[in-house]
C-alpha cells in the first residue's frame, strides 16, 4: 500500500462480538467455502471431476494448474457466473457459510455481491474513477446519501492502494490510468460492495512487474478482512501471496495443502511434475 | 528419485544445469576422497612428496566449492526451482560445503604426516588411523553413491556406519593417553597422531550431514534419526 494507511485499516477486523481469542482463531480456521462433490459438465464435456475442497476464511488460496485443468471452471462456480454459460451443468454442493449457493432461495445479485470478482484484464466501465467504484454501491443502494457514497468510494480506493495516485483527478475517465492502476481499480471496485470473498481470475497476468508487485502486496493486505482465491499461472507468484495451494489436473482436483508444502514437498508426482516445469 | 522423474524439463538447458551439478558434486567428492586416502598413504607410508602433493592439490577442492556455489546460484537466480528441483539445488550447495571442509582435513593430516615421519617413538597408533581413514574413504563413495542415486536409505547406512569411526577414535584416545603418562618424550608424536584421528572423526561428522542433506533431498522432511554419537574422547579423564 502506498502512502497514509486510513485509520479503518488498522482497525480490527473480527466482529466486536467475538471477544475470547479462541473464537478469533476457530473463525479464521472454518472454511468459507466448501465445495463437495462437484461435477462440471460444458454439454457433453466434462470439465471438473468430483471435486471437493474447503476454501479457508482469510486466507488467500492459489488455484494453480496448466491451461485447461478446470481451475477457472472452478472458480466461476464459487458465484455462480457459469450460469451465463449456456450448455454448462454443475452438479455436486458449493456452501458459502454453510449455505448451499444452488439453493433456490439463493438470490444470484446477492451471492455476487458477497462473492465479488476480479478478472485478468482490468475492465474499468468507460466511466470516470469515482463512478466506477461508486456503480455497485449505488445499484445495490448501498448509500443513503452522497457523504455515505463518497465515503464508501473513498475508503475502497484507499484499501486499494490507489486513492493517493487519483485523489485529484476522480473525475477523470478511468480509461486514462495505467494498467496496474486500473487492475487496482477493479479490485476497488469489487471491494466497494463489501464482499466477503474475492476471486480473482489471474489478476497479474496482464501486468507489468511492478504493477504485478503492488497488486500483490495488495493481496496480501486485503486478506485481513477478505478471504481471497486466485487463479494464476505463475507458480513463484502462488507461492508468494497463498497461504493455501490447490492444484489441478485434467479436472482433478489432484493436490491441496499448505503453500509452503506444496512448493517444496509435494506428495503426488503430477503435482510434482507441474511445478517443477515438467508439464505444462 | 526425482532425478530419475521420467520426465525431463520442459526447458532442456534447465536439465543440463542439474546434470551438470550433480557431476560437479560427484567429481569434487572423488577428489576429497583421494586427497583423505593419499594423506593416509603418505602417512603410513612415510611419503613427503605425496604429503605435499595433498596440501597443493586442496587448492582444486576449494575452487570447486566456488564453482558449484556460483553455479547453483545461477540455477536458483534463473531456474526458480521448486519442489525436488529445490531440494535438489540446496543439498548440493550444502554438499559442496561439507565436501570442502573434509579437504581441509585432508590437508591437515597431510601436513602432520610430515612431522610425524621425523619424529622417534612407537609409531603404532598409525595402525588405527590406517583402518579410521579406510573407513572413512568407503563412507566418501558411499554417500556420494547415495546423493547420486537420491537414496535416504543408504544415507542413513553411511551415517551408521559413523559409529564406528568414533570408536576407533574413542581407543586410540585411551591408548594414546596411557602412552604419553608413561613415556614423555612421546607426547608430540602422541598429539599429532591425535589429531589426526580427530580429524578423521570430524570426516565421519561432515558424512554424517551430508546423509542427511540426501535424506532431505530424496524425501522433503528433515530424518528423525538418532544420532549415535558415540566420540566420547571429551569425557575420558
Amino acid at each position: 500500500m502506498n502512502g497514509v494507511r486510513s485509520p479503518i485499516l488498522m482497525t480490527t477486523t473480527f466482529p466486536e462480538t467475538i471477544s475470547e481469542p479462541e473464537n478469533i482463531f476457530a473463525e479464521m480456521a472454518s472454511a468459507v467455502f466448501s465445495a463437495r462433490n462437484v461435477d462440471v459438465y460444458y454439454g457433453e464435456k466434462r470439465a471438473l471431476v468430483n471435486v471437493s475442497v474447503e476454501i479457508p476464511r482469510n486466507q488467500v488460496t492459489a488455484m494453480i494448474g496448466p491451461s485447461g485443468c478446470g481451475k477457472s471452471t472452478f472458480l466461476r462456480c464459487l458465484n455462480r457466473m457459469n450460469d451465463l454459460i449456456e450448455d454448462c451443468r454443475v452438479q455436486g454442493d458449493i456452501l458459502l457459510d454453510g449455505e448451499d449457493i444452488h439453493d433456490p432461495a439463493v438470490d444470484v445479485v446477492t451471492l455476487r455481491m458477497r462473492v465479488g470478482m476480479v478478472f485478468q484484464k482490468p475492465n474499468p466501465f468507460p466511466k470516470s474513477i469515482y463512478d466506477n467504484v461508486a456503480y455497485g454501491p449505488r445499484i445495490h443502494g448501498m448509500a443513503l446519501s452522497r457523504a455515505d457514497l463518497d465515503e464508501i468510494v473513498f475508503k475502497s480506493l484507499d484499501r486499494a492502494g490507489l486513492l493517493n495516485e487519483v485523489r485529484d483527478r476522480m473525475y477523470d475517465s478511468a480509461t486514462g490510468l495505467s494498467g496496474g492502476q486500473q487492475q487496482r481499480l477493479c479490485i476497488a471496485r469489487a471491494i466497494a460492495i463489501a464482499p466477503e470473498v474475492i476471486l480473482m481470475d489471474e489478476p497479474c497476468s496482464a501486468l507489468d512487474p511492478i504493477a504485478s508487485a503492488r497488486v500483490e502486496d495488495l493481496i496480501d493486505e486485503l486478506r485481513q478482512k477478505y478471504s481471497i482465491i486466485v487463479v494464476t499461472h505463475s507458480m513463484q507468484q502462488a507461492a508468494r501471496i497463498s497461504q493455501k495451494t490447490v492444484f489441478f489436473h485434467l479436472g482433478e482436483l489432484v493436490e491441496e495443502g499448505e503453500t509452503d508444502r506444496i512448493f517444496t514437498a509435494p506428495e503426488d508426482t503430477r503435482t510434482q511434475a507441474y511445478i517443477t516445469g515438467r508439464i505444462g | 528419485m526425482e532425478r530419475q522423474m521420467d520426465q525431463d524439463h520442459i526447458v532442456k538447458s534447465y536439465d543440463e544445469e542439474l546434470a551438470q551439478l550433480d557431476h560437479m558434486v560427484g567429481r569434487m567428492g572423488e577428489l576429497a576422497a583421494r586427497q583423505v586416502e593419499s594423506a593416509i598413504q603418505a602417512l603410513v607410508r612415510e611419503d613427503a612428496a605425496l604429503a605435499q602433493k595433498v596440501m597443493a592439490g586442496d587448492i582444486e577442492i576449494d575452487g570447486m566449492e566456488t564453482e558449484i556455489d556460483t553455479t547453483a546460484v545461477r540455477v536458483l537466480a534463473l531456474r526458480q526451482p521448486m519442489a525436488t528441483d529445490l531440494r535438489r539445488v540446496i543439498a548440493t550447495m550444502k554438499t559442496a560445503g561439507s565436501l570442502e571442509r573434509i579437504g581441509d582435513y585432508a590437508r591437515n593430516i597431510a601436513n602432520r604426516s610430515q612431522v610425524i615421519t621425523a619424529l622417534p617413538g612407537d609409531h603404532g597408533g598409525i595402525r588405527v588411523i590406517e583402518r579410521m581413514g579406510g573407513i572413512v574413504n568407503e563412507m566418501i563413495y558411499a554417500v556420494l553413491e547415495a546423493y547420486h542415486n537420491s537414496d535416504a536409505e543408504r544415507a542413513n547406512a553411511v551415517r551408521l556406519r559413523d559409529e564406528s569411526v568414533d570408536q576407533l577414535n574413542n581407543s586410540l584416545f585411551r591408548e594414546l593417553l596411557t602412552y604419553m603418562m608413561e613415556t614423555p618424550s612421546n607426547i608430540t608424536l602422541s598429539m599429532h597422531l591425535l589429531f589426526i584421528a580427530k580429524n578423521l572423526e570430524r570426516i565421519g561428522d561432515h558424512l554424517t550431514n551430508v546423509a542427511e542433506h540426501i535424506h532431505v533431498m530424496a524425501t522433503g522432511e528433515v530424518p528423525e534419526w538418532e544420532r549415535p554419537k558415540v566420540d566420547h574422547s571429551s569425557q575420558i579423564t
